[in-house]
C-alpha cells in the first residue's frame, strides 16, 4: 500500500514551484495544481513511481468568475484507494492543453470530448477526428461552456467522417446502423471484411447528445439525483449512488448505518438483474433461446422485487444525497425469494453450459488481450475476464462494502465465455453480498442523514462499481449550493473502444455474440 | 381427368397449410420454452398484413429484383403439383421426376440471390454469398440422398418411388434408406433456413443468412416470398414424410384411400414439424464456418445411401 504522504514527497520534489498548492484530503486524495506544461512529466511520473493510471478527465467553464478553463486530471492507482488530482488552469484567450493522446491512450478520447464540448485544444493530439461533436453541430457550438447557445436548428454541414480505408484483394465494407433491427439506441459499425472475416471495425457513435451533463447545471442536489438515475436505463442505482457520495464527500456528511447496507443491497439487486438478463441474452445470440425465455423470467422476478423495494422495477427513487429514501422497504423474505430465483438461475447455466454446440460459440470468440483490457483501462466484468484483478467495491470501498465478504472472480482467457462465467459467478456473489448486508442491516435508526452545506468551487469526485464496471461522477457546487458543473463517466466510455480489438480476426456473424458479451450503454456513453 | 384435378388439389392443400405448418413449429418452439408464443395460425394473418401493405422498392434495383418473388413463390407452387402428398397415383408424376424437383427449388435459391445482390445493399450480398455456400454443398446432397432411393425403386419418379417402397416396406431398414434420411434431413434443415444452420427468430442482421436476403423486400413481394419458405418447408417435410415412410399415402383414386392419403400427410407433418420445434430448442447455433463441416457430414452421408442402395440392390 502506498501511502499518500510517499506520494505528496515525490510530486513536491518533482514539482518544487507547486509544492504550496499540494494538499492531502479526505481521507485518500491528493490535490494539487500545477502549470499545464507539467502535466506530462507529472503523469509519468505517477505511472512509472507509483502505477497511477488517468482514471478520469474533466474540463470546466470558469470563464465568468476566472476568464478561463480548468481541467482537471484525476489519477488513480488500479487496486489501491489513493487519487490525484491534479487542476490545470486554462485561460480563455489561449484554450489549449498538452495531450497525454500518445501517453495515455483513454486520454485520447477524454481530449477529444473536450475539444468537442469546450473548445479547448489538446496540442500535439494525433486525431483530429471529432468525437462527440454531432456533424450537425455548428462549427463554434461547444455545449458546454456556460454562454452556449444552442442553435435555432441544426442542419448537415456536408462534411464527411474519415474512416479509415482499408484496401486490397477482396476487402469490403460492411457499415451497419446507426439504426439497428433490435431495440438498441443508434450507433454505426462499419467493418472491414475479407470474406467473413474482419480486420477492422469502426464503432461510432454519439448520435443522440442529451446533454446531461448541461441538464445538471443549475440543479439543487436533491434535483440532480432524479437526471442521475436516468443517465443509463439499467444503471439506475450506480449513477445515483455515484452522484449522491460525490455531493456527500464534498458536504463532508457521513451516512447512517442502515443506509450503508441497504445501498449494497440496491446496488447488488441492480447487479443482479442485468446479470441474469444478459446470460440469457448471450445464449439467444447463440440460437438457444430458451435459456433466455427463462432468464428474462428471472428478471421479470427481480424486477418486481425491485418495485417492493423501492417502488420502481428499475430502482429509480432508492438513493437520496445522505442515504437511502424512505421508500426503501425489504421486501418480506427477500433472501429466500433470491435464493430460490438463484437456484434456477444455476439450473438454467448450468443445461445451457452442457450443450457443447454453445460453449463451442462462446469459447474462443471475442478475445480481448489483458494488455488491450490495460491499454484502454477498460472496466468490469470486460477486464476482469481478461484476467485483470479489478473491483471498485473491494479497491475503493465505499457503502458498507469494507464490511462484507466476497469474492471477485477473474477469468484469463478473455473470451464470450470468460464474460460470460465473470457475470454467473458475480451473480452468486451479489445474493451472498444482499444476504450479508440483510444479516447486518442495523433494525432501527435513520435511513439518511441531511445533505451538509456545499462548498462552492471545490472539485470532488466518488466511484461506484455500477454492474458494468467502475462509474466517476465528477461534480462542482457553485456559491449557492447548486450544481456548477457534473462530469459523469460510465464505463461504456472506455469499454466500447476495446470491441473493435476484441472483434479483430473473428468472423462477421460472432459480431452480435461478442457485442452482447461487452453489453455496453449507449445512453450513458453519449450524455 | 380427376388425376389432374387430384394435382391442383394436392397443391391448393399446400399453399393452404404451408403457414400453419411453420405456425406450428413457432408456437410449439414457443411452448417448449415456456412462452406462451403467437396462435399456429399467425402466418396465414401475416399474409394478409403483408398483401395489404404497399410495395417499397429501392431505386437501385433491376428488374430482377421484382421478379424474383414471382418465380419463387411459382417454383415452389410447380413442386408441388409433381409431389406425392396425397397420392403416389397421380399422372403428372411422369412430368417431372425428382431432378426437376430438386432444381426447381434451387431455381428458387438461385433467383433469391440474385435479388439479394441487386440492391447492393451489404446484408444481401452478405446473405446471398452465404446463402450459396449452404446451397453449393445442400443441394448436391438432396439430389444425391434422394437418388440413394430411385437405385432402390429402380425409377427417379417420385411417386413410382413411393409405391415401390410401399410394395416392398422391407427396403426401408436397409442402410441405403436410413443413411439417406439422415442426409435429407441435414440438408432440408440447411436450405429452409432453420438451426443450427441459420436462426429463423433473430433480428440480427449480421448473422442472417436467409433473412438477409429479403430484407429490401415488402408488402406482397415479402409475402410471396415468405409463402414460397413456408411452401419449401412444407414441401421438405412431405419428401422426408411421404419417401421414408410411406404408409398412409393413396395409390388409388378411392375416395377413401385419398382421404385416407390425406389424414395420414397431415399427422406425418405435424410429427416432423413437433420434431423440428424439439430440435431447435435443443440446439444452438453452429458458427458459420463449421456449417460447411455439417453439410459435408450429410453428403457424405447421402454418398453414402447411394452406394449402399446400388451394391445392395
Amino acid at each position: 500500500m502506498t501511502n499518500l504522504t510517499h506520494v505528496q514527497t515525490a510530486l513536491t520534489e518533482l514539482l518544487p514551484a507547486q509544492t504550496a498548492t499540494i494538499r492531502q484530503q479526505r481521507g485518500n486524495e491528493l490535490y494539487l495544481t500545477i502549470d499545464r506544461n507539467d502535466i506530462l512529466p507529472l503523469a509519468k511520473h505517477l505511472r512509472d513511481s507509483f502505477g497511477a493510471e488517468l482514471a478520469l478527465m474533466v474540463a470546466n467553464d470558469r470563464r465568468p468568475a476566472q476568464n478561463g478553463f480548468e481541467v482537471f486530471y484525476l489519477f488513480a492507482n488500479p487496486v489501491e484507494s489513493w487519487f490525484v488530482q491534479t487542476q490545470v488552469n486554462v485561460p480563455a484567450h489561449n484554450p489549449t492543453i498538452p495531450s497525454l493522446a500518445t501517453f495515455y491512450l483513454p486520454a485520447s478520447r477524454y481530449e477529444r470530448e473536450i475539444r468537442d464540448m469546450f473548445g479547448i485544444e489538446p496540442a500535439g493530439h494525433p486525431d483530429p477526428r471529432p468525437l462527440v461533436r454531432h456533424a450537425f453541430w455548428p462549427a463554434d457550438y461547444y455545449p458546454l461552456r456556460k454562454d452556449a447557445v444552442s442553435p435555432e436548428y441544426f442542419e448537415d454541414d456536408g462534411s464527411q467522417f474519415p474512416f479509415k480505408q482499408v484496401e486490397g484483394e477482396g476487402v469490403y465494407e460492411i457499415p451497419v446502423g446507426p439504426v439497428h433491427a433490435g431495440i438498441i439506441e443508434p450507433g454505426h459499425f462499419r467493418f472491414s471484411v475479407v470474406g467473413e472475416t474482419v480486420i477492422n471495425l469502426k464503432i461510432r457513435l454519439y448520435f443522440t447528445h442529451k446533454g446531461t451533463e448541461k441538464l445538471f447545471e443549475g440543479r439543487s442536489p436533491a434535483e440532480g439525483v432524479k437526471l442521475a438515475e436516468r443517465i443509463s436505463g439499467d444503471t439506475t442505482i450506480g449513477h445515483a449512488l455515484a452522484y449522491c457520495q460525490a455531493l456527500e464527500r464534498l458536504a463532508g456528511t457521513p451516512i447512517p448505518d442502515r443506509a450503508r447496507y441497504l445501498r449494497v443491497v440496491l446496488l447488488e439487486m441492480e447487479r443482479l438483474y442485468n446479470h441474469m438478463a444478459d446470460f440469457g441474452a448471450i445464449a439467444n445470440d447463440t440460437g438457444f433461446a430458451a435459456a433466455h425465455a427463462h432468464c428474462y423470467r428471472l428478471r421479470e422476478q427481480l424486477l418486481r422485487l425491485n418495485k417492493q423495494l423501492t417502488g420502481n422495477r428499475l430502482l429509480r427513487n432508492g438513493v437520496t444525497p445522505g442515504g437511502v429514501s424512505d421508500m426503501v422497504t425489504i421486501p418480506p423474505h427477500l433472501a429466500a425469494e433470491l435464493d430460490r430465483l438463484l437456484a434456477d438461475f444455476n439450473e438454467i447455466v448450468a443445461i445451457s453450459l452442457q450443450n457443447t454446440m454453445l460453449t463451442d460459440r462462446l469459447i474462443g470468440s471475442g478475445r480481448l488481450t489483458a494488455a488491450t483490457v490495460q491499454d484502454h483501462g477498460a472496466q468490469g466484468y470486460i477486464a476482469r475476464a481478461s484476467g485483470l484483478n479489478l473491483d471498485a467495491r473491494r479497491d475503493h470501498p465505499f457503502a458498507a462494502y469494507d464490511a462484507l465478504q466476497f469474492n471477485v472472480p477473474v477469468f484469463d482467457s478473455g473470451d464470450v465465455y470468460a464474460r460470460t462465467m465473470v457475470r454467473v459467478q458475480e451473480a452468486r456473489e451479489s445474493v451472498n453480498l444482499i444476504k450479508q448486508a440483510l444479516e447486518a442491516l442495523p433494525e432501527h435508526g435513520p435511513l439518511a442523514t441531511p445533505l451538509g452545506q456545499l462548498p462552492p468551487f471545490e472539485p470532488v469526485f466518488s466511484v461506484v462499481e455500477g454492474w458494468r464496471g467502475a462509474i466517476i461522477h465528477w461534480l462542482m457546487a457553485d456559491e449557492s449550493g447548486r450544481l456548477y458543473r457534473v462530469k459523469v463517466k460510465d464505463p461504456s466510455f472506455v469499454n466500447w473502444p476495446a470491441l473493435s480489438f476484441a472483434l479483430l480476426n473473428n468472423i462477421v456473424p460472432d459480431f452480435p455474440l461478442c457485442n452482447k458479451s461487452f453489453n455496453q450503454s449507449y445512453s450513458g456513453n453519449d450524455l | 381427368m380427376a388425376g389432374y384435378l387430384l394435382a391442383i388439389i394436392q397443391m391448393v392443400l399446400a399453399l393452404a397449410l404451408a403457414p400453419m405448418l411453420v405456425g406450428l413449429v413457432r408456437w410449439l418452439k414457443a411452448r417448449l420454452q415456456n412462452r406462451c408464443g403467437a396462435p399456429p395460425w399467425q402466418p396465414y394473418f401475416e399474409l394478409r398484413k403483408l398483401l395489404g401493405k404497399e410495395v417499397v422498392v429501392s431505386n437501385n434495383t433491376s428488374w430482377l429484383f421484382r421478379v424474383t418473388p414471382y418465380i419463387v413463390f411459382g417454383s415452389a407452387v410447380t413442386v408441388t403439383l409433381l409431389l406425392p402428398l396425397i397420392t403416389a397415383n397421380q399422372p403428372l408424376d411422369r412430368t417431372g421426376d425428382m431432378l426437376t424437383v430438386v432444381y426447381l427449388l434451387l431455381l428458387g435459391t438461385f433467383f433469391l440471390a440474385l435479388a439479394g445482390l441487386d440492391p447492393g445493399t451489404p446484408f444481401g450480398g452478405m446473405g446471398a454469398s452465404r446463402e450459396m455456400t449452404v446451397a453449393a454443398i445442400a443441394e448436391p446432397t438432396i439430389a444425391l440422398s434422394i437418388f440413394g432411393l430411385a437405385v432402390a425403386a429402380g425409377s427417379t419418379n417420385l411417386g413410382q418411388i413411393v409405391a415401390q417402397t410401399l410394395a416392398e416396406p422391407a427396403v426401408l431398414i436397409t442402410p441405403g434408406h436410413l443413411l439417406a434420411f439422415v442426409a435429407l434431413f441435414i440438408a432440408a434443415l440447411a436450405e429452409t433456413g432453420r438451426l443450427p444452420v441459420d436462426n429463423p427468430s433473430t433480428h440480427l442482421e449480421l448473422t442472417m443468412i436467409h433473412e438477409a436476403m429479403l430484407l429490401e423486400y415488402s408488402g406482397r413481394y415479402l409475402a410471396l416470398i415468405e409463402w414460397g419458405a413456408w411452401l419449401k418447408l412444407l414441401i421438405f417435410l412431405s419428401l422426408l414424410a411421404n419417401l421414408f415412410v410411406p404408409w398412409g399415402v393413396a395409390t388409388t383414386l378411392s375416395l377413401p384411400a385419398l382421404v385416407g392419403g390425406l389424414a395420414a400427410w397431415v399427422v406425418k407433418l405435424v410429427v416432423l414439424g413437433a420434431a423440428i420445434a424439439l430440435l431447435e430448442t435443443q440446439i444452438a447455433k453452429l458458427r458459420l464456418f463449421r456449417v460447411p463441416e455439417l453439410l459435408a457430414v450429410s453428403f457424405l452421408l447421402a454418398l453414402l445411401a447411394v452406394t449402399s442402395s446400388f451394391l445392395l440392390r
